[in-house]
């Protein structure tokens, strides 16, 4: 039990330190946002707009009213914050907790289908590969893994949009789906969402399956020498039992920490891919918002990018005890 | 082991040491022994007699006084350090073709990198005409952009600030990562809970989302060094995680625990008696970054969000989608093509040079290709 309130009391002292962090950026550098915005808002009201209306309008962007003493402000910025006020966004007008909320949904459907994919993928083809070590089909396999694991997601990505996409026209080249459709559980609706997610999914999956299935593929030919497998066979337990229970299991532990990472990638990690097919996920706007110096719209995106995560990983972490019952209780050691 | 047990022992090596002495001058047939034998260890010293001796032989030579049979000039010192540190891990890469293939790729980026600029002409407009494609001249091998700049030139000039990035990059998390990793590890209590607080909060933030907003928020210049640093900016994380939990194996080694008790600092401890244990996996980890820290920057340099001093690969790239939409139009695909095959081919010959690392570092390996060091197995069969 103390355990699980250890990791979430250190899950909130993340973000604290996250949204704590994001104020010391806008407040404390000079000539940084705020200059910037505050100069941005004499632009657009003109010269008649006094400078308590300035401060006002930043406030309304920020949630730092500017005229207070020092506290102040970061109290106040701490607890629109932590109410779920983000700010408002100076480009598109709307306020961010609405924009970002409404694209996180689509960047966990790409990044979690895609991670999804690439682990079971990766996982059965290395389990494979280390039944059949030394074959021609491990070779090759172990060959294509290494190739696909040195290839960035987005170099896939640029090639899938420029052969399928423009030239052979098989896949759409931008947005979420065809606009013409009403939105709702309908099938020619979530078809169209499939069918734009496609080469989206597949340029992450593709790059994500080789490292797993190596991975996986070492794993596995250790656990395959172990001795406790040996006695398994001797019991005359089924070869399904053995391979599920007694193989996979325990190669799939250690690649455990690398999932929680990767589960960590999957709000922020689809940035490049999401503006490369003009997708608007959570990275596509984080892009916009820094191209239009939208100070908001980019703090805001990132703190919740992060809260996201720091959710994701917590409740990975605590599970990790059902898989694995040794990881439970850290214990106290000795220091030197 | 109790610190008395230690003592007493270390009282009953003192003692014996008039008797080993003896020992030494009273057997003249130890040396002619090892001239019959070429394949002894020169430098390691204790070959065969002090194995006899630690065996319970004839000879009452402890294993503590055994002194080295043979002396060594200047010179044979020299050429041993030679074989030992650098011969035998060049043999084991040159065996194996992943790190052989992998160590040429990197020679080849280096080569580029210093000599490369001495013979290619500087990149600059109207080199050539207009968007020539790749292999079509002897010229411009690998074409021209929108603007008649040479795509070879523009690669092979981009290379030394683009290894610049990658070393600081892979510098800075490996430092990081280990002193944090080790000193966890090992001092435990407090400090390691400290340290694993820091270091599981900056594990959590998103790494390229932080990237992009401390580069557009600091306001910072198109520096290599810090772009690569700001590219890691928190990869070190996730291995001093891992490093921690590998000295949480040694931290009770029989060494360690001899080395804390003779009072070592810290510091020396560490240093001395856990890193070069974990050497294998920070190299690995090493080359591992670097491939990170390429595929970061030049995403990012690709989507125009980090700032430049001068064109690099992901520079290119978007200058090729942006300004002559290599995406749609077959005719400026090489000039996006020339830099992703750039970045993919020193990907794998990293990856690969990180497998090879992994044998490198194996002591048994090593031994064998080894010239001076006698294996184990000669070793044996002599006596």
């Amino acid at each position: 039990m103390s355990h699980v309130l250890k990791r979430l009391g250190q899950s909130v002292l993340t973000v604290f330190v996250v949204i704590s962090a994001s104020f010391g950026l806008i407040r404390l550098l000079p000539g940084g946002p705020l200059a910037y915005l505050r100069s941005q808002a004499i632009q657009q009201g003109g010269s008649d707009l006094s400078m308590a209306e300035i401060n006002a309008r930043i406030a309304a962007q920020t949630n730092i009213a500017v005229n207070e003493p020092m506290y102040v402000q970061y109290y106040e910025y701490m607890t629109a914050m932590l109410q779920g006020d983000f700010g408002q966004s100076t480009r598109y007008g709307d306020p961010v907790m609405q924009i970002i909320g409404s694209a996180i949904p689509w960047t966990v459907f790409l990044t979690a289908t895609a991670l999804f994919l690439a682990f079971t993928i990766g996982v059965s083809l290395g389990a494979f590969m280390a039944y059949k070590e030394g074959s021609n089909f491990d070779v090759a396999s172990t060959g294509v893994g290494l190739v696909l694991n040195s290839t960035p997601g987005y170099v896939v990505a640029l090639l899938f949009i420029s052969y399928l996409g423009y030239r052979m026209e098989l896949f759409p080249t931008g947005g979420r789906y065809a606009s013409e459709l009403t939105v709702g559980f309908n099938v020619p609706f979530l078809l169209s969402v499939l069918y734009h997610g496609a080469l989206p999914i597949a340029s992450m999956a593709l790059v994500g399956f080789g490292g797993w299935a190596l991975s996986m593929r070492g794993n596995s030919i250790r656990v395959l020498g172990e001795d406790y497998l040996r006695v398994a066979r001797l019991r005359g337990l089924s070869t399904r039992r053995i391979a599920l229970r007694y193989v996979a299991r325990n190669a799939i532990l250690p690649m455990y920490t690398g999932l929680m990472i990767a589960i960590g990638t999957v709000f922020g990690g689809a940035v490049i891919i999401e503006n490369i097919f003009a997708y608007p996920g959570v990275g596509f706007y984080l892009i916009q918002g820094i191209n239009a110096r939208d100070y908001p719209l980019m703090m805001g995106g990132f703190i919740i990018i992060t809260i996201a995560m720091v959710i994701g990983i917590t409740v990975a972490d605590l599970t990790y005890g059902i898989l694995d019952p040794r990881a439970k209780g850290g214990g106290s050691r000795e220091s030197y | 082991m109790s610190r008395t047990d230690r003592h007493d022992e270390d009282d009953g090596a003192e003692s014996d040491f008039g008797a080993v002495a003896d020992g030494l001058t009273e057997d003249p047939d130890r040396f002619a022994d090892d001239d019959r034998d070429p394949g002894r260890s020169p430098i390691s010293g204790h070959a065969r007699n002090g194995r006899i001796a630690a065996d319970g032989g004839s000879s009452s030579v402890s294993e503590f006084q055994q002194m080295a049979d043979v002396s060594m000039t200047d010179a044979e010192r020299r050429r041993q350090w030679l074989d030992e540190k650098i011969l035998a891990p060049a043999r084991i890469v040159w065996d194996d073709w992943r790190a052989r293939t992998g160590v040429l790729v990197v020679l080849f980026y280096l080569f580029m990198g210093t000599l490369g600029l001495a013979l290619i002409t500087e990149p600059s407009p109207n080199q050539g005409g207009y968007l020539v494609g790749a292999f079509r001249t002897l010229e411009f091998p690998l074409g021209t952009t929108a603007s008649g700049v040479s795509l070879l030139s523009q690669t092979v000039y981009a290379t030394p600030s683009m290894l610049t990035m990658i070393a600081s990059g892979a510098v800075f998390t490996v430092c990081l990562g280990t002193l944090f990793g080790t000193v966890a590890g090992y001092k435990g209590g407090t400090a390691d809970s400290v340290l694993m607080v820091i270091t599981d909060i900056m594990m959590t933030i998103p790494g390229l989302p932080l990237t992009i907003v401390l580069a557009s928020a600091l306001n910072i210049k198109g520096s290599p060094v810090v772009i690569g640093v700001l590219i890691t900016v928190n990869a070190w994380a996730g291995l001093a995680r891992a490093i921690r939990s590998q000295v949480l194996t040694l931290r009770d080694a029989e060494y360690v625990e001899a080395s804390r008790i003779m009072g070592m600092s810290t510091p020396t401890i560490i240093s001395g008696d856990i890193i070069p244990n974990l050497m294998p996996y920070i190299t690995m980890n090493f080359v591992q970054q670097a491939r990170a820290v390429i595929f970061g920057s030049v995403g990012l340099y690709f989507l125009g969000v980090l700032p430049y001093n001068s064109v690099n690969w992901g520079v290119m790239m978007n200058a090729a989608v942006n300004r002559a939409g290599a995406t749609s139009s077959p005719a400026a695909f090489h000039w996006l093509l020339v830099p992703m095959v750039t970045i993919i081919v020193l990907a794998l010959g990293l990856t690969l040079l990180a497998q090879g690392a992994d044998r490198i570092f194996n002591p048994r390996v090593r031994a064998r290709h080894a010239e001076t060091v006698a294996s184990d197995d000669e070793a044996e069969g002599g006596i």
